[in-house]
């Protein structure tokens, strides 16, 4: 036993991963971070892999316009669209805007809601009813119209977004994380960090933070499906970017071109595909940090 | 005789609970931890803070570590209120006011190395780093582990409790203080090695003189290593004496019945019925006059009527309208 | 003498953690006469509490009775099946548990947990349930007002006191109590064992009592069983344990404990050391390790539980030569000073 304590505490990178404990144990949680490792892959590698630009309107070698091919035809994999782009570079660079928005949606929504967690859990007083205050305005904010809402008063881009998860999605995390600085603020290591004089940021980042950080990838892993699905939601309803190659632009733009009535399914399967993957995939994830972290749960 | 180390004069700490509702079914939403307490310690006095759970004694302790902050009245260490210091004099005070805590598996950083446990006071202290070693030497050994060297790397859940709980009290040493709390010390430790720990806590006491208060329910324990005891019940003190006379005439009604109700570990004790009923009422609505009447056999009209106030009988501070030699 | 009421012989009980097969109980011996007390003492993981949950076979999941017989009444409470057990529980064999409150369901209120024991296991009528729930609340020195409470509407020794009245309502003939004054404070816990105990004169029952503590054994119990990592190492009556014990464990166990009653404060002695890990148990006598009198058959040779007088059963090789060991024992010196 001697061992294994020495390992999980020895280097300052094996501490992080003890710290965030993957959650390769449970088979569905090991299945989704199979899925996100390909997708990040993808979208890391997106130019090398995507065969042409995905804005590209392409043509066949007789100057036709290169539109609506079935997959397979002439070297288009999912074949392409009523403009002549090439849909599987589409889902490729798609790949890139939905982790982009994924990642930087889930960091922000774990890293505001971690620290007003730990100030309102930790400090108690004037500062938890503020940020508690704030959480209930949070909470009262209808969170699709609010995107729409920022999206129409700024430019049209993925960050919009971000932003408005960001603003809004932290009340969760927030709330939760207070709830358990509360508890660790009671625990007896932490009050005797008081008795010998460790100020407030130590206390908090050496011994209460560390006990919170898997609750909040828990939360920034929930976050990263929502952010996708938020972001195509918003390009399906048209107020996304239109110069952004995103999952949800292709929807909206197999929408508007009628491919449904046209039955021309390998346009809008692919990237409705990727969608409910990557999204169903931050759930696995996540679920497997509930296990860790709540394993009564699981039984 | 030389100023009192720790002086506390009508110190209160009342917390607020409940809600409006609760208010309004005539509950009062105040409960009185600790309610106008006044004694005060000489340098190198140990004294042992008996009492039922809920009787204060717990809230007692945090406020002289500055764990809690009254709410009325006065808490001073060396003449100093507690509450009031800041900046470099809270942080001496941190150095100099220790606390030693019931449960030793929640009081260490289970992620922390018993080196690093102990590092995190000489740290916050701003000791020069090069005596660090020594100095954790020193405190392992103060408080009887041997070979101490052995102990640095490993981690809280390698420790029994009763080595975990020398490893509370060297961090609570490690600074020599002056004035530590220990709070129930050995409840949660196993009979075998209760009597060690009690045994180190005398033996470091007396050779650094310390001044002590030893938090307890248990007035056998209290008697092991206090000189001096305050009896307290729902926030009051009842009876403040030496250990000796209290144990064998307590005056107070409700001392009467703490000593009567230890059992020993003989079997021919007494049997009789405790002169007491009941448990204690219920806090956020104590009984008027006298917080102990309504359980206490001597009790009369004038004990609802008036709160006792403590008067001097021999050696003793006794809190009862009756209590006498 | 009368048939005992209990009879436990030979007893294993072992717990599966991942591969290792742990034996907290290993070959445990010993009666319950009929109309005692018996108080089974000893350390956190000394197996007594694993002992007296056996009793009433609510063990845990992966813990599995490995050997051996528990005779009650005429029976095998090891071999009877599960639906004889269930009938024979609470009927005859009652349990009161640390914490009243793992007993108690905070969502009903208390009259009701106990009407519908006394309908569901006793056959009562509804209203005949409801007057044996005020006898009982009266029987343990609850006022019969407080039965429409809430568990949380309790004290911490009401809640006791519900408990035992649960326990007591089909009148078993034992009751298993483990540890039921531990949480609670001196003055409580006083009245709970002066209530448990004039109870048990009033009813004839017989219980077990689970404890760590050798004062409340000494208050109350008619024998004694002391048990050090897994084993029984004396038991005997109770009287005759604190003054003449004839194992060395049980006298380290006197050195540690605090008299009040004593003229001075004296010297408390811890016995140094800790128990062994029952994972991998040492061979010979467990307590050898931190016995000042062990010898070399001692670390090699397992002392086998014996009569060494009527009633007093002892396992230890020196047993023999207790009455010198006694006075050595109550030299602090002999102790040594380890952790």
């Amino acid at each position: 036993m001697p061992e294994t304590v020495a390992d999980t505490h020895e280097s300052g990178v094996a501490r992080i991963f003890a710290a965030i404990r993957l959650p390769v144990g449970d088979p569905f949680a090991l299945a989704g971070l199979v899925i996100y490792a390909v997708f990040i892959v993808t979208a890391i590698c997106a130019p090398y892999i995507a065969p042409y630009d995905p804005s590209e309107i392409l043509y066949t070698a007789d100057y036709d316009l290169a539109s609506d091919l079935p997959p397979g035809a002439k070297g288009h994999l999912l074949g392409t669209t009523s403009l002549g782009r090439d849909i599987f570079s589409q889902i490729v660079w798609g790949a890139r805007s939905a982790l982009l928005v994924g990642f930087t949606a889930a960091f922000m929504v774990a890293f505001i809601g971690s620290i007003v967690g730990l100030l309102a859990g930790y400090f108690g007083g004037w500062v938890d009813a503020v940020l508690m205050r704030l959480a209930d305005v949070a909470f009262g904010i209808p969170f699709l119209p609010f995107v729409i809402v920022i999206s129409a008063f700024s430019e049209p881009s993925i960050w919009n977004t971000v932003i408005a998860m960001g603003l809004v999605l932290w009340r969760d995390t927030g709330r939760v994380i207070r709830s358990q600085v509360l508890s660790l603020r009671s625990r007896g290591y932490v009050e005797a960090a008081r008795v010998v004089g460790s100020s407030d940021l130590k206390i908090i980042l050496r011994h209460i933070t560390p006990n919170i950080l898997p609750l909040s990838f828990l939360y920034g892993s929930i976050a990263i499906g929502w952010a996708i699905l938020t972001e195509a939601s918003i390009s399906f309803l048209g107020f996304g970017d239109p110069d952004a190659i995103s999952w949800g632009f292709m929807l909206q733009d197999a929408f508007a071109s009628q491919a449904l009535a046209r039955q021309a399914y390998y346009w809008f399967i692919p990237p409705g595909l990727a969608i409910i993957l990557v999204v169903s995939a931050g759930f696995f994830i996540s679920r497997g940090y509930e296990n860790l972290l709540f394993p009564k749960l699981g039984r | 005789m030389s100023d009192p180390i720790i002086e506390l004069k009508d110190t209160k700490l009342h917390y607020k609970i409940g809600n409006a509702v609760s208010a309004m079914m005539g509950l009062s939403t105040t409960v009185k931890a600790v309610d106008g307490v006044s004694f005060s310690l000489r340098k190198g006095e140990s004294v042992g803070l008996l009492g039922e759970s809920g009787c204060g004694k717990t809230s007692m302790g945090r406020i002289l570590v500055r764990l809690e902050e009254i709410t009325g009245g006065s808490a001073r260490f060396e003449g100093d209120e507690i509450g009031d210091l800041k900046g470099s004099d809270l942080q001496r005070f941190r150095s100099r006011s220790q606390m030693i805590f019931q449960n030793p598996f929640d009081a260490v950083n289970p992620r922390y190395s018993i080196r690093k446990t102990l590092e995190e006071p000489l740290a916050n202290a701003k000791i020069s780093r090069s005596t660090w070693h020594q100095r954790i030497i020193d405190a392992l050994d103060l408080v009887g582990l041997g070979d101490p060297e052995q102990f640095l790397e490993r981690y809280p859940h390698q420790l029994s409790g009763g080595q975990l709980q020398r490893v509370v009290m060297a961090r609570a040493l490690i600074l020599e203080p002056d004035f530590v709390v220990a709070d129930e010390p050995v409840s949660m430790l196993d009979v075998s090695v209760r009597a060690g720990v009690l045994n180190v806590f005398r033996d470091v006491r007396d050779r650094l003189g310390l001044t002590a208060i030893y938090i307890s329910h248990d007035l056998a324990l209290v008697r092991y290593v206090c000189e001096r005891t305050i009896v307290m019940y729902l926030g009051k003190i009842m009876e403040d004496g030496p250990t000796e006379d209290i144990v064998h005439d307590p005056l107070h009604p409700y001392s009467q019945a703490l000593v009567a109700a230890v059992p020993t570990p003989h079997v021919d004790q007494s049997h009789d019925p405790l002169p007491i009923g009941g448990g204690a009422p219920d806090p956020r609505n104590p009984p008027s006059g006298c917080v102990f009447r309504d359980r206490c056999p001597r009790a009369q009209l004038r004990c609802a009527d008036e709160v006792p106030q403590p008067r001097r009988i021999g050696t003793r501070l006794v809190a009862c309208h009756f209590a006498s030699v | 003498m009368d048939a005992p009421l209990l009879s436990v012989k030979d007893v294993s009980i072992a717990y599966k953690v991942g591969a290792l097969d742990i034996v907290a109980v290993s070959n445990a011996r010993f009666d319950v006469p009929q109309g005692s007390i018996v108080g089974l003492v000893g350390e956190s993981g000394c197996g007594k509490t694993t002992m007296a949950r056996a009793l009433t076979r609510v063990i845990a999941d992966n813990a599995r009775i490995k050997a051996g017989q528990m005779q009650f009444a005429g029976q095998d409470i090891v071999s009877l099946s599960e639906k004889d057990m269930n009938s024979l529980r609470w009927r005859d064999i009652a349990f009161i548990p640390q914490s009243a409150m793992n007993s108690l369901d905070p969502v009903y209120r208390v009259e009701y947990q106990i009407v519908e024991v006394l309908r569901d296991r006793g056959g009562l009528s509804k209203s005949a349930a409801r007057k044996r729930a005020v006898e009982l609340f009266e029987m343990v020195g609850i006022d019969p007002g407080r039965l429409r409470d809430f568990p949380h509407q309790f004290s911490g020794g009401m809640r006791q006191r519900a408990a035992i009245a649960l326990a007591l309502a089909l009148e078993p003939k034992l009751v298993v109590a483990d540890e039921p004054v531990t949480a609670l404070d001196v003055i409580i816990q006083r009245q709970i064992l002066d209530q448990l105990r004039s109870l048990q004169r009033e009813l004839g029952l017989s219980v077990i009592m689970v404890t760590h503590d050798i004062s409340v054994v000494a208050y109350i119990c008619d024998r004694t069983v002391v048990m050090y990592a897994g084993k029984v190492v004396e038991d005997c009556d109770t009287a005759t344990l604190l003054n003449e014990p004839l194992h060395p464990y049980t006298m380290g166990l006197k050195n540690a404990f605090p008299d009040l009653h004593s003229a001075g404060t004296g010297i408390l002695t811890p016995i140094a050391g800790s128990p062994p890990d029952l994972a991998n148990p040492p061979p010979g006598c467990r307590f050898a390790a931190r016995c000042p009198f062990a010898t070399d058959q001692c670390r090699v040779e397992e002392p086998m539980l014996t009569e060494d007088a009527p009633g007093h059963f002892v396992a230890c090789h020196r047993a023999v030569e207790a009455a010198a060991l006694r006075e050595e024992a109550k030299q602090p010196g002999t102790w040594g000073t380890a952790a």
